[in-house]
């Protein structure tokens, strides 16, 4: 419950079109208890009463699994704690007097809209052009039709897993999404269900993605890092893989 | 089809597959140095009818075009990839978060790559050029002599200073290329993983080492 | 007014066949020129939205958030009823018809209950067949666990992201027509009013939270399928954007409010740790399976809890409840919490919190097994807390986490705006006055996937003949002023107290008397204090920013305007249910062990809220509720 004081400098841009640039702020006796955003809310509510624009993100669900949350603390895609979206950062992760910098998360497809909140509709975008089975209401067969079995159920589970945040495309230094769409494209190439659109579905889910502008993977493993499910490496070799196999088969 | 081949993932596989047969030329080209270990006069008639053997053999020839290939086509990509990389992130970030979340080499491939361009260039002009184009003399044995002209070279300190820092480079290069290599190509599965990285790891410490160990066998001779 | 269910004739179990057999239908070639809007995208809206368009309707969905996967149905942790009886435990769509009823405190529609467990079934093949990753036995067939303390094992779950694969699972399906042009998707666009034409809902107005621009966008039939409104106690397990914005408009324009005070306070929360809380997170009731709830036995112990002997500590619902133990039903577990808490017993810096021991289970299982089955909780746990909770007893309190009430819908889900229907947590749905585990995912897919798309058509079948309704009438052009107006006056107001102030204060005085016990005092108070409330917040709020960028400010100022009118109907609801039932606690009426009191007798009905101008308060409709398939008895888990 100690009382912690941060200087904070926060990427200040009023739309997509203006420059932007950091502001700094100092926020004192805050509460370690406190999640990051909530100490966001603080500041906030201290420049709505003064008449000043409070600092624009995105946030919802604030218990990690929404995958709204974005920014970059510090360098690294929601903080430095491990695993960890940042609504789930608390402040005990901070010391008194630290300067915290908070940037939006940087690539060509998430261009910012405002301060910290950016554009991430090239996911979806991405998940458009094959990120599915295509199965119409009511058409479905009895759901132990299809055994599954239990290593694969996990497999695919560990992939589904991703919350389509975007902090394996902000940490990448190539701004890549191949953790992204290789999340997906395993998870659908693992099940059985997936079978019959496995070639077409990477193939137009890959084209997309480099339709959209995102850098190239070299493998650095700072997305697996960052990542706040821990999505594996193990998924873009998947994904390669499939790339090739279904290019090959033709 | 048409997309695979405009497709990132198709141009690093292309930049993989390069970078792969430079790893075995590399290999072939240790094995033949090695015969800088032999001392005396047998020692230099044996590496300069060697060399002779390499300008000439046809299906050496052949595999020298593959290597040029190679060595023009992973630059190339490599360097398409990286613009197109630093496109994609127009806006850098204030505060970077270093080798925190990966490696120092894992970063640092394209300066790295640079640095290889320098020596290979270096080095290219000392004994390919000096071989192909060079005057360079005859053996007792009536070859060119290339034995002579490489440990000349390294006698000078300087000279085998740079090949020491290079090889450094090309271990660094290596140990995250090969591995990447692997998981570019989808091999890398969980069950092959800690056997390609035992055999990265192996190939990665004897390359580098044993390459340096040749300039510093010369010149320590020389002391 | 007359409320009309339109529930069918016949027999129980045939109702829904008989329905479908019988429901009029549109042929594909008219279906291309109706257009449905959808208004949010979670589990109902989701799926409505991806089985309208396959059927080949034109479709415009909506949403706030910046995508559709965003969608606040993705914290669901635990799990998806279905009577699929693949355990072999004896379960059938009677028994899961049964549970639902009988957990909600007999306060929900027979035939809505029954058609929802009917379909149940359908839900778990047609999301196994989407790639939701569900939990597998070794065999490779659907695991099953029981949940919330009924006796068969019918929970489909996802391990503690159920609700996270289900929706996106939706989400892909919705994805797929948006790809193929059959569904036209908003991002950041939040829907201000509905927009009626000759007593039909014939469209929305919305704000493109981007840009500040206002659209207007035609639609032969509106849907909402807009969620709960839990964030009206401002802390709750909602997401902070959940709002009651659309469900209320609609209210205000003519759709009935049912049982807006049946609100469901889940016991297994994180407790408050200071004034800074913006929202509460909730650990999956599963951790009550094995996890022991007590409070020490003397008043303001402030020991450490591993330091309290066994004999200095009060189990208090294994005590209380023998029979069930800490297996109680949510409501019940909850209000014995807040009884112990209340009398001075409570733990924790703000005395509001008991503990949840996993001690014996440890020594019981071992650190592995306990690890294996609640590790993902209790890192979280951690996480927010910084304690260990494999060796601390948690410190747990109930907190709002989802809402029974919602709109009225009759049969066809649609409310009393003949073309406006409501899918999901947003109408006054099938859980009565309490919702029992893992439900509410699987009503949100029921209404979405298998319900909505046959009754629907009802509706449209009769309006083929009529042609999009240019924009440009003066029914939009009102709607869009009106809609204009109240954020010019919110924005110029020039008031000195912030949004969240306010919000703060209208949520203390819902969750102070309107919350897990209510009382007929303290609700008439708490009406004055509100109607104080809303006329400080439209002289004193202060609206920073500007219209036409993002503006979080703005948006959660319309939101909490009205959460602030809904706060006010849900004291009248709570006050008008003279009786105790499900999640609504009267203090008047307990027994004298302290459990809820039902009256069947005056109160065996659907209160709907009509609402009558500013000025005036709604007027209260009776839809009574008739049970002709169970047998009402009081609910006993001693």
């Amino acid at each position: 419950m100690e009382n912690l004081n941060l200087k904070l400098k926060i990427w200040r841009q009023s739309s997509p079109n203006d420059k932007g640039a950091f502001v700094s702020y100092d926020v004192s006796g805050l509460n370690t208890h406190m999640s990051f955003l909530e100490m966001l809310d603080v500041l906030n509510e201290k420049l709505v009463v003064t008449g000043d624009d409070p600092v624009a993100f995105d946030h919802d669900c604030r218990e990690g699994i929404c995958g709204m949350c974005s920014m970059v603390i510090n360098g690294k895609p929601h903080g430095p704690q491990k695993g960890t979206t940042t609504c789930q950062l608390h402040m005990r992760h901070f010391k008194d007097g630290d300067t915290v910098t908070i940037e939006p998360w940087r690539a060509k497809p998430f261009p910012v809209l405002k301060d910290l909140i950016v554009d991430r509709s090239s996911f979806d975008r991405i998940i458009q052009s094959g990120g599915y089975i295509s199965v119409n209401t009511g058409s479905a067969p009895d759901g132990n039709s299809l055994p599954i079995s239990k290593e694969i159920a996990e497999d695919a589970f560990d992939a589904a897993a991703c919350i389509g945040c975007g902090a394996c495309v902000a940490a990448c230094k190539n701004a890549s999404a191949s953790l992204f769409v290789s999340a997906k494209v395993s998870q659908l190439s693992l099940l059985p269900q997936g079978q019959p659109e496995r070639e077409e579905r990477v193939k137009n889910m890959v084209s997309k993605m480099d339709e959209e502008g995102f850098g190239h993977c070299t493998n650095t493993g700072a997305c697996e890092a960052e990542c706040p499910k821990e999505i594996s490496l193990e998924y873009i070799r998947k994904l390669n893989w499939e790339y090739h196999r279904s290019n090959i088969k033709g | 089809m048409k997309t695979y081949f405009t497709s990132t993932i198709f141009r690093k596989t292309i930049a993989s597959l390069s970078g792969v047969f430079l790893v075995l030329f590399l290999l072939g080209h240790l094995l033949g140095n090695l015969q800088l270990f032999i001392s005396g006069e047998a020692g230099q008639k044996q590496f300069n009818e060697y060399a002779f053997f390499m300008t000439t053999n046809p299906v050496v020839k052949i595999l020298s075009l593959v290597t040029y290939t190679s060595i023009i086509l992973h630059i190339a990509l490599t360097f398409y990839l990286t613009i197109q990389s630093k496109n994609a992130r127009p806006v850098k970030y204030a505060v970077s978060s270093g080798t925190s979340n990966s490696s120092w080499a894992s970063n640092n491939m394209a300066v790295l790559g640079t640095f290889l361009l320098i020596f290979l260039v270096i080095h290219l002009k000392s004994f390919w050029y000096e071989m192909h184009f060079g005057s360079v003399e005859m053996d007792l044995w009536g070859n060119k002599d290339l034995h002579s002209v490489t440990v000349t070279a390294f006698h000078e300190l300087w000279y085998v200073l740079i090949y020491l820092v290079s090889m450094i480079a090309l271990g660094f290069h290596l140990k995250h290329g090969l591995e990447s290599a692997f998981q570019t190509l989808g091999v890398r599965t969980r069950k092959y993983s800690s056997a390609i990285t035992n055999l990265t790891t192996g190939l990665v410490l004897l390359i580098p080492i044993i390459f340096a160990s040749i300039p510093i066998f010369i010149y320590i001779k020389n002391i | 007014m007359i409320l009309d269910n339109k529930i069918p004739a016949g027999p129980l179990e045939d109702k829904w066949t008989n329905y479908k057999a019988k429901v009029p239908l549109v042929s594909p070639s008219n279906k291309r020129n109706l257009e449905v809007i959808i208004i949010g995208t979670g589990l109902a809206g989701a799926s409505a939205a991806a089985s309208l368009a396959e059927m080949g309707y034109k479709v415009k969905t909506f949403c706030f958030q910046d995508s559709p996967r965003r969608a606040h149905s993705i914290a669901a942790q635990g799990g998806i009823n279905a009577a699929k009886n693949y355990q072999n435990d004896g379960d059938s769509t009677y028994r899961l018809f049964y549970d639902t009823i009988k957990g909600g405190d007999y306060r929900a529609r027979e035939a809505n209950v029954y058609r929802l467990a009917e379909v149940s079934a359908s839900i778990i093949d047609q999301c196994v067949a989407q790639g939701v990753p569900f939990a597998r036995e070794y065999g490779g067939t659907l695991d099953n666990r029981s949940f919330g303390g009924v006796q068969v094992s019918r929970t489909f779950y996802a391990r503690g992201q159920t609700g996270q694969q289900l929706l996106l699972g939706a989400y892909s399906a919705l994805s797929r027509q948006i790809s193929k042009g059959n569904v036209q998707m908003f991002n950041r666009h939040e829907m201000l009013d509905i927009v009626k034409i000759d007593g039909k809902a014939r469209g929305v107005i919305v704000r493109n939270l981007v840009t500040g621009e206002y659209q207007r966008h035609f639609g032969h039939a509106v849907v909402l399928a807009t969620g709960g409104y839990g964030n009206v106690y401002y802390l709750s397990t909602n997401a902070m954007g959940s709002n009651v914005t659309a469900s209320w408009k609609a209210h205000k324009k003519g759709a009935m409010f049912a049982n807006p005070s049946y609100t469901q306070i889940h016991p297994t929360c994180i407790p408050v740790s200071g004034e800074y809380q913006s929202k509460l997170t909730l650990m999956s009731e599963s951790l009550r399976n094995d996890g022991r709830i007590w409070v020490p036995l003397k008043k303001g112990d402030k020991r450490r809890p591993i330091d309290i002997p066994e004999e200095e500590r009060d189990y208090y619902l294994e005590r209380r409840y023998p029979a069930f133990g800490n297996l109680v039903p949510r409501d019940v577990a909850s209000r014995a919490a807040k009884e112990r808490c209340d009398a001075g017993y409570g733990v924790g810096s703000t005395g509001l919190a008991v503990f949840l021991d996993f001690e014996d289970s440890i020594k019981r299982l071992g650190k592995e097994v306990v690890a294996s089955r609640y590790g993902n909780l209790f890192e979280m746990y951690q996480k927010i807390t910084g304690e260990d909770p494999y060796k601390m007893p948690m410190r747990i309190f109930p907190a709002v986490h989802y809402t029974m009430g919602g709109l009225w819908v009759d049969y066809d889900l649609m409310t009393t705006v003949p073309g406006l229907y409501a899918i999901g947590e947003c109408n006054f749905s099938d859980h009565g006055a309490n919702r029992l585990g893992a439900s509410a995912l699987m009503q949100g897919l029921a209404d979405g996937y298998f319900v909505l798309p046959y009754t629907i058509g009802k509706y449209l079948s009769d309006d083929i003949r009529t042609p999009a309704i240019s924009t440009e009438d003066e029914q939009f052009e009102k709607a869009e002023k009106e809609a204009k107006n109240r954020v010019n006056k919110l924005l110029n107001n020039n008031g000195n107290r912030s949004v969240e102030s306010f919000h703060r204060e209208l949520g203390k005085v819902v969750w102070d008397h309107c919350g897990m016990s209510r009382n007929k005092n303290d609700l008439e108070k708490a009406i004055e204090t509100i109607k104080d409330l809303k006329a400080e917040f439209w002289t004193n709020v202060s609206v920073p920013g500007e219209e036409n960028v993002i503006n979080p400010e703005l948006a959660k100022a319309g939101r909490v305007a009205d959460f602030i009118e809904l706060g006010e109907l849900m004291m009248r609801d709570a006050l008008a249910r003279d009786e105790s039932c499900g999640g609504h606690f009267r203090e008047e009426h307990q027994t004298d062990e302290g459990e809820a009191l039902r009256d069947d007798t005056n109160f065996a009905f659907t209160s709907a809220w009509e609402f009558s101008g500013e000025k005036t308060p709604s007027k209260l409709n009776k839809e009574t509720l008739e049970f002709e398939n169970v047998q009402l008895t009081q609910r006993s888990y001693k």
